[in-house]
């Protein structure tokens, strides 16, 4: 052996020990807001979810990264023919972290603790449809439904209908214990959550050994963390100015995803001069979608017609019937009797779609004659004011619910829509099972809100995350609010 | 005069021209977005550039001086009206209970970090160019009033001031007739200064989201919205911020050349 050769072999051994040392197991992935607590039961926080979800916690059935919706702790389910009884198979030999058993009796309670009157569960509507819950056998949980809810498959998936133990539920909001393929290390306020492999995990572990959420809510100090590498990704990167910088850099990947996020241009019908629908038709006109997604979202996201996902299979292009056209916004005005426009407020809350997209509307509405004035407020000011106290013209919000159609069947919901033919469709949707029916009935909604000009609907929020080149399996879509790690991994 | 005083008074009438310039001519129409041509270098079309919203910012910049004179003057203007009476007051009653009860309730209002202040100010009342005045304006009266009194308190002992008393004035005509006019000096002084720390506190309110509400421009604002480009669009952060530093530092630079100039003591010792 030469020398040169020796040389070699010691060069390399070198290599592969470096690599096995520093071979990856664990992530950081860095988000804007920390949960409040860590019960995703009991709170509308997306935070938590952010976190827990699929994570920590799991539900009978849960989302993929598409929005299918798949088994999760049931291995399968019956539905009775006439849609009232589902019977659920439990997955044998599930665990909970501290050592015990889930089984239908957990179910019971879960379901039972998220519907009872005094829950504090932030998606009770769920749930409403379920009259009992019975267990028939340790690995077997019966519901029945006091109507038929061809959603209830996908209700169950929620972040909000995931199966705790009554063992651990005084603690929940602290120490969470579920049955994922993680489980919680420790929490330090204000900067991050450790979750380490669940090493008994019952179905396919994960690849990961650790996992860290960060929190960061400052873009610039998001971006600089990124840029240092002290984080190995990020979930929802809040500045999409900065993303052309990422897709530039070697280093990292972008993903850009859909969301269930509808942005919308939130208008008071209740309130004069809104009531009347050719102002609301004028309002649409006067808006130049593609200007605010440019100018707003640096170019992210889909436009919208109506109050749907486009990647939803039933959803409807009804952009055309609001194109941007300033002259006939400006004809409607006149024809509604306000040839010279009007005053109205523009409430924004904090994050950059309504902040910069408010400023563009603004402008947008001054060419046809409404003034309309930009009020920023704090998060809790507007649900105060706007979501609560229903004082306001207009607004900009992302409905970031999945498949939230529903709202405009509330009359007493913030932008108070009050159409009697909606609703009745609504409550037949309900009650619809067969998915050619439900289709059509979802595409009839679609349209009898976009003929009302109930808001002006702007455009469909992107799922906009950075991570590391090697680092694959994160979700790029938001299906709901998770950062599902479970088949996250390095690339060799 | 001074190299210092006219270094101020140049920069200082710079931006009180450009922002008096803006009410008759811009380059563009400041608010006219053409988000097309959004964080444009800036060029012979856009001389500063163009914003994240294809804004002109040279434009932006014009009006912004406006806002931010605007707010400064008038909250200055209050500071005067109230402070000034306020340490006359306290100077020719000295050490009576109205004099302590003035001199301590400027105490209270000095207490306070001002730009925390102004922020619970805007906060309660609501976010705007008005409520930023009275917040700022607030914390100019104390300034005023213990600067009057310290200047008046030894004028008081002057044979000028004996003769008017025993010419039988009262306290309210001596404070006006001759006190006033001997410190004015010192107020103007005091004013300059008061008058840059005032743009200072607007631009800081209005980063914070508090200032002058969107779409009327402003100096901080511009900064804060520049945040997130620094790295993509520098020229966003740099320009207000420049604006801010040469406003700021030309006031300053004229209050102390104005001092200097205005303080016989100082003039005296140089010639």
């Amino acid at each position: 052996m030469s020398f040169r050769s020796i040389l070699f072999a010691a060069g390399s051994a070198l290599a592969l020990s470096t690599a096995a040392a520093w071979a990856k197991d664990s992530v950081t992935v860095g988000m804007q807001l920390e949960p409040p607590h860590l019960d995703p039961t009991s709170a509308a926080a997306g935070a938590i979810d952010q976190v827990l979800y699929s994570n920590v916690f799991e539900g009978l059935t849960r989302f993929m990264g598409d929005g299918s919706v798949v088994p999760g702790l049931a291995k399968s389910w019956d539905i009775s023919a006439d849609g009232l009884t589902y019977t659920f198979h439990l997955n044998e030999g599930v665990t909970f972290h501290d050592g015990t058993t889930m089984d239908a009796e957990d179910v019971k309670f879960s379901l039972d603790r998220a519907r009872a009157e005094d829950s504090t569960n932030a998606q009770k509507a769920l749930f409403a449809d379920i009259a009992e819950v019975t267990v028939v056998d340790p690995m077997t949980v019966q519901l029945t439904l006091s109507k038929p809810n061809g959603n209830m498959l996908f209700n169950l998936a929620w972040g909000d209908a995931v199966i705790v133990a009554p063992e651990s539920i005084a603690d929940i909001k602290t120490a969470p214990v579920g049955t994922g393929a993680f489980k919680f290390a420790g929490w330090v306020q204000g900067d991050r959550i450790d979750l380490e492999k669940n090493p008994d995990y019952w179905g396919t572990p994960a690849m990961l050994e650790k996992a860290t959420f960060k929190f960061i809510s400052d873009p610039t100090a998001a971006f600089a963390a990124m840029m240092a590498e002290d984080l190995d990704a990020f979930a929802g990167f809040p500045a999409p100015e900065n993303l052309p910088q990422f897709e530039a850099d070697p280093r990292f990947q972008v993903l850009v995803g859909s969301t269930e996020g509808e942005t919308i241009l939130s208008t008071n019908n209740k309130q004069a001069p809104f009531d009347n629908v050719k102002v609301r038709e004028a309002l649409a006109h006067a808006i130049d979608r593609q200007a605010i997604i440019d100018g707003a979202m640096f170019g992210y996201g889909t436009p919208i017609g109506t109050h749907f996902a486009p990647h939803n299979p039933a959803y409807v292009d009804l952009t055309g019937q609001s194109a941007f056209d300033p002259d006939k916004a400006k004809a409607l005005l006149a024809e509604a009797g306000l040839p010279d426009g009007f005053e109205t407020t523009l409430h924004l809350p904090p994050p950059s779609y309504a902040r910069r997209g408010g400023e563009i509307i603004a402008a947008q509405l001054a060419n046809v004659g409404i003034k309309a004035e930009i009020i920023n407020v704090e998060w809790a000011q507007w649900l105060e004011t706007v979501f609560r106290g229903k004082t306001f013209g207009l607004t900009i919000v992302s409905h970031t619910e999945p498949m939230d159609i529903g709202i405009y069947a509330r009359p007493e919901y913030y932008f108070q829509y009050d159409n009697a033919a909606f609703q009745a469709l609504m409550t037949d949707l309900n009650g619809t099972t067969d998915p050619d029916q439900r289709t059509a009935m979802l595409q009839q909604a679609q349209k009898i809100i976009a003929d009302d000009y109930v808001n002006g609907y702007l455009f469909q929020l992107a799922a906009l995350s950075v991570a590391k080149a090697d680092l694959q399996g994160l979700w790029a879509n938001a299906p709901t609010q998770a950062t599902d790690l479970t088949a996250v991994s390095w690339a060799k | 005069m001074s190299r210092t005083l006219f270094l101020g008074a140049i920069l200082s009438s710079l931006v009180i021209l450009a922002a008096l310039l803006s009410f008759l001519w811009t380059p563009f129409d400041h608010t006219a977005m053409n988000i097309p041509e959004k964080l444009q270098r800036p060029g012979a079309l856009h001389w500063l550039g163009t914003d994240h919203f294809g804004r002109d910012i040279f434009s932006m910049i014009m009006v912004g001086a406006r806002t931010s004179l605007a707010v400064a003057l008038v909250a200055v203007g209050i500071g005067m009206a109230i402070g000034i009476p306020l340490g006359l007051t306290a100077a020719a009653r000295k050490g009576s209970w109205l004099d302590e009860l003035i001199m301590r309730g400027n105490d209270l209002v000095f207490a306070f970090p001002s730009l925390v202040i102004a922020i619970l100010i805007t906060a309660i009342f609501g976010p705007g160019a008005i409520n930023a005045i009275i917040a700022i304006g607030i914390f100019n009266i104390p300034v005023f009033a213990r600067v009057t009194r310290g200047a008046a308190l030894p004028l008081w002992q002057r044979e000028f001031i004996l003769a008017a008393q025993v010419a039988g004035k009262g306290a309210a005509r001596i404070s006006a007739e001759h006190i006033l006019p001997n410190v004015a000096n010192l107020l103007i002084v005091q004013g300059t200064i008061q008058f840059s720390l005032g743009i200072l506190a607007e631009a800081g309110l209005s980063y914070v989201g508090l200032g002058a509400q969107p779409p009327t421009p402003s100096w901080g604002r511009m900064l804060a919205d520049a945040q997130t480009m620094v790295s993509l669009a520098p020229h966003l952060a740099i320009i207000p911020g420049s604006a801010i530093v040469l406003t700021v530092l030309g006031l300053n630079l004229m209050g102390d050349g104005l001092r200097d100039w205005l303080d016989p003591k100082l003039r005296e010792g140089r010639t």
